[in-house]
């Protein structure tokens, strides 16, 4: 076994490896989005002093099979109006970005002498924003496609509200790298372990507070959710959809909050590093290297039930309130971090 | 030459090529992020992944969507009855090609083509800012303050059409 792997070409190796990671990592954010779906329902049932959906499998544990299931077994209906190219097209954009991101992640330390991170760009944070910002497409697709009036009301408003913020999201990290100096994501984790308050949710609460604010608008979750507005819409950009695509502008959405909770988690709290029991160190062994995918794992689920307890919590913006905030508050504030930091850096150099 | 960049050489042209011909402006539209993603994909192929995710960021994610948008708000966007050739078509045709005429033949007759390539530095994100805020400082403030005055200008005509409308 190690003599056929050691025979392996470096590129061989490379891809052998890469495939190693890319695989379970993708697995296991469908597994989150397969179970944050049930954990939202169930939670959002406590909240309204419900049960929420317990038959399906101890504790309705059995649910996300269901839901599979009967997703794939629905007819795949195909209204005469739409567009057919861009309907079939824009489920696809959807979900692609939010599993694109993923790449350059760190969601662990080592496991042997492997990084646990699939691709480590020296332009990890430019990748990640300019992949978010296809997200927009699908969504402006499908509002196309479907050729009817609340799915195109929903897109033109989906792609107004993810523009704004993007400005405003892209802004809110700039004090974050003057800070550490480098756009490498390992790097960013690297400079919060020095203690508890290195992590940059102390050190930037203002760039944390507008990029949170950005990253429910960008996933369309409320407060922010003007696209997909049951009341206005009948539930926007995706009203044409059924089935099996249906479901995947469904599974989109929560993979792109994933996807926004793993950015949070390693800019602002550390990643995979805990300021405890010499947590904050690449492991050495493998049992430390699946500790440290743990920690990640978990902080990662604590930002998830964040999203889901605020929209259950909070009503929506009207529309004109969302783009004052965006443009009049969210940017001006921004901007100014970058400029106050920009000059406390200065001076104290 | 390379497969790779030939594909994605191809892929460019065509995809501009097909942005200019066809009828329904969203398909033109789309044409042009799809010429954009082509272009960042050749950065990325010359190791430039600093230029080629900038690329993809303002180009394809901010430029083209605005586009999109710009297009699915107007009225009518299926582009029937008119004919897509400009009449005097050797005049088009002149015009472009003398501009491109001028551009390859400034490229060609510069110094960079006779130089001895030099090893591709290793250009760090440290580094480009650093001589974009030294070597290159004024035409980052001339971009700067042309697109300052386009904002301006946007900002003005909007402006004057609602109160045209003679509604506020």
């Amino acid at each position: 076994m190690m003599n056929w792997f050691n025979n392996l070409s470096p590129t061989s190796q490379f891809v052998l490896f890469s495939a190693l990671k890319v695989v379970p990592a993708v697995l296991v954010m469908l597994f989150i989005v397969a179970y944050i779906v049930l954990v939202e329902r169930r939670l959002c049932a406590f909240i309204q002093d419900r049960v929420g959906p317990n038959r399906a499998g101890p504790l309705g544990l059995l649910q996300p099979m269901a839901d599979a299931v009967k997703a794939f077994l629905k007819e795949d209906f195909m209204p005469a109006h739409v567009r057919p190219v861009y309907y079939w097209l824009a489920p696809a954009l959807v979900m692609i970005p939010s599993l694109l991101t993923l790449a350059v992640i760190p969601f662990g330390s080592q496991l042997g002498s492997q990084k646990m991170v699939v691709a480590d760009l020296n332009v990890g944070i430019l990748y990640t924003f300019g992949i978010v910002s296809l997200g927009v497409y699908g969504i402006v697709l499908a509002g196309y496609a479907a050729n009817s009036k609340y799915p195109f009301m929903g897109g033109i408003r989906a792609s107004a509200q993810m523009i704004s913020y993007e400005v405003a999201m892209g802004l809110s990290v700039i004090p974050l790298f003057l800070l550490v100096g480098d756009l490498n994501l390992s790097t960013v984790i690297g400079d919060q372990t020095h203690g508890l308050f290195s992590w940059l949710v102390f050190r930037q609460p203002l760039a944390f507070a507008i990029f949170l604010c950005a990253a429910f608008a960008e996933t369309n979750r409320t407060p922010f959710d003007l696209p997909e507005a049951e009341q206005e819409l009948a539930g926007g950009y995706n009203v044409e959809y059924s089935s099996m695509k249906f479901a995947l502008f469904f599974m989109g959405e929560y993979a792109n909050m994933i996807a926004a909770s793993a950015m949070m988690v390693t800019l602002f709290f550390g990643g995979w590093t805990l300021p405890f029991f010499g947590l904050d160190q690449p492991a050495a062994t493998v049992l430390g290297g699946l500790v440290h995918i743990g920690i990640f794992l978990a902080k990662l689920l604590v930002l998830l039930v964040l999203f889901i307890w605020v929209r259950w919590m909070w009503p929506r913006f009207r529309y004109d309130q969302l783009m004052n905030l965006g443009w009049k508050g969210l940017v001006p504030l921004a901007l100014a971090n970058i400029v106050v930091t920009a000059t406390w850096l200065w001076l104290k150099s | 030459m390379h497969t790779g960049f030939l594909l994605l050489a191809l892929l460019t042209l065509a995809s501009a090529g097909a942005a200019m011909c066809l009828r329904n402006l969203v398909h033109c539209a789309l044409c042009v992020a799809i010429s954009f993603v082509s272009l960042a994909a050749l950065f990325l192929t010359l190791d430039a992944e600093f230029v080629g995710f900038a690329q993809i960021l303002v180009y394809v994610g901010a430029v083209a969507i605005l586009i999109v948008i710009a297009i699915l708000l107007t009225r009518d966007i299926s582009g029937h009855g008119q004919s897509l050739v400009f009449k005097p078509w050797t005049l088009g045709v002149g015009v472009g090609a003398l501009v491109a005429g001028s551009l390859v033949s400034a490229v060609t007759s510069s110094a960079f083509t006779h130089r001895e390539l030099p090893p591709a530095p290793a250009a760090t994100v440290r580094q480009l800012g650093e001589s974009l805020m030294t070597t290159y400082v004024v035409p980052l403030e001339i971009i700067g303050l042309l697109l300052t005055a386009a904002l301006l200008g946007a900002v003005l005509l909007a402006r004057r059409e609602n109160e045209g409308g003679g509604r506020s």
